[in-house]
C-alpha cells in the first residue's frame, strides 16, 4: 500500500524533488488544509463510518432496524454442509453468492491486472528507452483515453465485439467466419478485455516513471562488461523496475475488483461482479445494511490480498540483487 | 539496444491503436446512415447530430453536468490550490501521511464511496438525492485530482521569489497575487480542466447519488435500454469525446511545464 501511495502522486506528476523548504509552521500549514482535510472528513471518514455502522443493522420488509447485530455478517458467512463450487474452489456456505462473487470478481481483477501490466510493460520501456525528442507527446498520447468518459468506452467496446461489431465483420468479411461469433460479448472474458484497455494508464505511467529513473550508466557498465541485452535486462532493468511493477498491479486490482459498470454494459449474465449484487442489494433487492455488510467484507477481502502481494513483493526484494533502495528512492 | 528497435517501436504503435481504435468507432457511427450499429457502413448523414439537438431532454441533462462540472471544478480547484500550497511552502508534519489520505479517493473503487454517500445522505441526514449530492460525490473526487495537479506545478517553485518579495516588503497578500498566483496559473489552469473532465464524465458516483434531475452520463447511461437511440448517443458521445481530448490535451501540456523545459523538462521534453 505504501508504494501505491507513494506512487500515485508521481503518476499525476509530482517532481520528487523537495528543494528551498522554508522552516515548520504547522499551524500555518493546516490552515490551509483545513478545507482538504474537511472535504476528506466529511464526505470520505463519515460515509465510510455511515457504511460500517449500516452494514450492522438489519432490515426487516421496509424497515430498518437500528439496532447492532451481526445478523447480516452471519448470513453471508452461515456454514452448509453441502459446498457449491466455483470452479474447484469449494463455499461450503449456506448464502455462497456472495462470497463467490467476492472471489470471483478478485480472480477476474486478478488476470485483468496481469494483462495490463503485461500488455503495459513493453509500451512503458518504449516511453522510457525509445523515445527521445517526442517523449512529451507520446506520453500525453498514452494519458488522454484514461481520462475520457468511462461509459463512452464502454460503449465503443460493445461496438467492437458485439454480434455485428467490428470483430466479427472483420472476420466475416476475410471469409474466416461464416457466422459471427457470439461469444465475443457478454462474459467474464470480454470484461477483461474492456478492464485492461480502461485501465492502461494506470500500469503504464508507474512503469515508466521506475524505468525512466534507472540510471543509463548501469546499463552501460554492464554491456561493457560484455552483459547482452537480455542479460543486462534480467539483471539490471527488471528488478529496478519492479516498484513500479508493484505500484501499478495495485493501481489496476484495487479499483477494478469494485468496477460495476464494466461489468453490467459487457459482462452479461456470467460476467457479473461484486459491484453488481452490491447494487442491486441497494435498488431493486432493497436491503441496504446487507449490501453494506457484503461491501466491507469484500473490501476486506481486497485489502487481505493487496497485502499478501505486496509481502510478497517485498520477500522477493530481499533477495540478492533485489535492490530495496530502489523503492526508498 | 540499437539492433532491433524497430520491433518496440511497431508495439508503441501498436499499443496506441488498441487504446484509440475502439473510440475511433464512436464518431465513426455516429456519421453511419443506419439505426443499426454495425458493419457494413451505410452511408454518411446528420440526421445523428439533427436529432440530439433537439432533444430537450438530452440538452437539460448536458447543461446540468456544465454547471455541476462548472462548480465543482472551482470549488475542488480552490481546496486544491490551499492545500497544495501548505504541502510545498511548509514543512508539515504527517506530509506522506496526508499525501495518501488525499490520495485515496483515487484509488478505492467508485461504487464504495457511491453507497457510502448514499447512505449518509439518506439514512443518516434524510437528505433528497439532488445535483448537488452528485456534486458533493464529485467534490470528493476532483480535491485528490487538484490537488496533486496543481503540487505537481508547484514543488517545482524558486521559493527564493517569493521570499524576495517578501524581503522587499510586500506583505503575504501581495506576495501571493503578485508572486505566486502568476506562479501557479498553468497548474490552476491545468486543474480546472482536469477537474471539469472528470466531473462532466463521471458515472459511478453520479448513479448513485443523482435524484430527478439527470446529469449527461446519466442520460446516456439511461438511453442503453433503446437500441434505437444508440446512433445519436454516439453521436452525443463524439460531441463529448472532442471536447474532452481538447481540454485534456490542453491540460496535461500546461501541467507537464507547457513545453518549456521545466521541473522534470529534462526527462519529458
Amino acid at each position: 500500500m505504501r508504494e501505491a501511495e507513494e506512487e500515485l502522486p508521481r503518476i499525476v506528476g509530482i517532481a520528487r524533488g523537495r528543494r528551498g523548504f522554508l522552516p515548520s509552521d504547522n499551524q500555518a500549514a493546516y490552515g490551509l488544509l483545513f478545507p482538504a482535510l474537511l472535504v476528506l472528513f466529511a464526505l470520505m471518514v463519515v460515509p465510510l463510518a455511515a457504511l460500517l455502522a449500516l452494514s450492522f443493522w438489519r432490515q426487516e420488509g421496509f424497515t430498518l432496524l437500528r439496532e447492532f447485530s451481526l445478523d447480516n455478517y452471519r448470513f453471508i458467512f452461515a456454514l452448509s454442509p453441502e459446498p457449491r463450487y466455483l470452479g474447484a474452489i469449494p463455499f461450503p456456505f449456506e448464502n455462497p453468492i456472495y462470497l463467490m462473487l467476492a472471489v470471483k470478481s478478485v480472480l477476474m481483477s486478478a488476470l485483468a491486472t496481469a494483462a495490463v501490466v503485461l500488455l503495459a510493460y513493453p509500451m512503458a520501456y518504449f516511453l522510457a528507452f525509445r523515445t527521445h525528442q517526442h517523449k512529451f507527446i507520446w506520453l500525453i498520447v498514452v494519458t488522454i483515453p484514461f481520462w475520457t468518459s468511462y461509459l463512452l468506452r464502454l460503449y465503443a467496446w460493445k461496438i467492437m465485439l458485439g454480434g455485428n461489431g467490428v470483430v466479427n465483420a472483420s472476420l466475416m468479411n476475410l471469409g474466416v467466419l461464416t457466422e459471427p461469433l457470439g461469444f465475443l460479448l457478454y462474459n467474464p472474458f470480454a470484461v477483461v478485455i474492456v478492464l485492461a484497455h480502461s485501465w492502461a494508464a494506470f500500469a503504464i505511467l508507474p512503469i515508466y516513471v521506475s524505468l525512466e529513473k534507472i540510471d543509463r550508466s548501469l546499463l552501460e557498465a554492464a554491456a561493457n562488461l560484455g552483459d547482452g541485452p537480455w542479460q543486462r535486462f534480467r539483471s539490471i532493468t527488471l528488478p529496478l523496475s519492479r516498484p513500479g511493477i508493484v505500484a501499478a498491479v495495485l493501481l489496476v486490482f484495487i479499483p477494478t475488483v469494485g468496477d460495476y459498470f464494466t461489468p453490467q454494459v459487457v459482462g452479461g449474465t456470467s460476467g457479473m461482479m461484486i459491484g453488481n449484487i452490491v447494487q442491486s442489494l441497494f435498488t431493486r433487492t432493497n436491503n441496504a445494511p446487507l449490501g453494506a455488510a457484503v461491501s466491507i467484507v469484500t473490501m476486506a477481502i481486497v485489502t487481505l490480498v493487496a497485502t499478501g502481494f505486496v509481502a510478497l513483493a517485498a520477500d522477493r526484494r530481499k533477495r540478492p540483487g533485489g535492490r530495496d533502495d530502489a523503492v526508498a528512492a | 539496444m540499437r539492433s532491433r528497435p524497430d520491433l518496440l517501436a511497431l508495439y508503441g504503435v501498436a499499443y496506441v491503436l488498441f487504446l484509440y481504435g475502439p473510440l475511433l468507432l464512436i464518431p465513426i457511427f455516429s456519421f453511419n446512415d443506419s439505426i443499426y450499429v454495425a458493419f457494413p457502413l451505410n452511408g454518411f448523414t446528420v440526421r445523428w447530430y439533427e436529432e440530439l439537438f433537439a432533444n430537450r431532454v438530452m440538452l437539460r441533462a448536458a447543461w446540468n453536468s456544465l454547471m455541476l462540472a462548472a462548480a465543482v471544478s472551482v470549488v475542488s480547484t480552490a481546496v486544491g490550490l490551499l492545500a497544495a500550497r501548505a504541502l510545498t511552502r511548509y514543512r508539515v508534519s504527517g506530509r506522506s501521511f496526508l499525501l495518501g489520505m488525499i490520495s485515496v479517493p483515487l484509488v478505492v473503487p467508485g461504487i464504495v464511496f457511491g453507497i457510502a454517500l448514499l447512505i449518509l445522505f439518506r439514512r443518516f441526514l434524510g437528505v433528497e438525492l439532488s445535483l448537488y449530492t452528485v456534486g458533493a460525490g464529485h467534490l470528493l473526487l476532483c480535491v485528490p485530482f487538484a490537488t496533486l495537479t496543481l503540487l505537481s506545478r508547484m514543488e517545482s517553485f524558486d521559493l527564493s521569489l517569493e521570499e524576495a518579495s517578501h524581503n522587499l516588503g510586500e506583505n503575504a497578500w501581495h506576495t501571493f497575487w503578485r508572486v505566486t498566483f502568476p506562479l501557479a496559473r498553468p497548474g490552476v489552469l491545468a486543474s480546472l480542466l482536469l477537474t471539469f473532465t472528470v466531473c462532466f464524465d463521471e458515472v459511478v458516483l453520479a448513479f448513485f447519488l443523482s435524484g430527478t434531475e439527470q446529469t449527461l452520463p446519466i442520460y446516456i447511461y439511461s438511453q442503453l435500454r433503446f437500441p434505437q437511440r444508440l446512433p445519436s448517443v454516439l453521436a452525443l458521445g463524439t460531441c463529448i469525446l472532442a471536447v474532452s481530448i481538447a481540454l485534456i490535451a490542453l491540460a496535461e501540456w500546461l501541467r507537464r511545464g507547457g513545453g518549456r523545459h521545466a521541473q522534470d523538462g529534462g526527462q519529458n521534453a
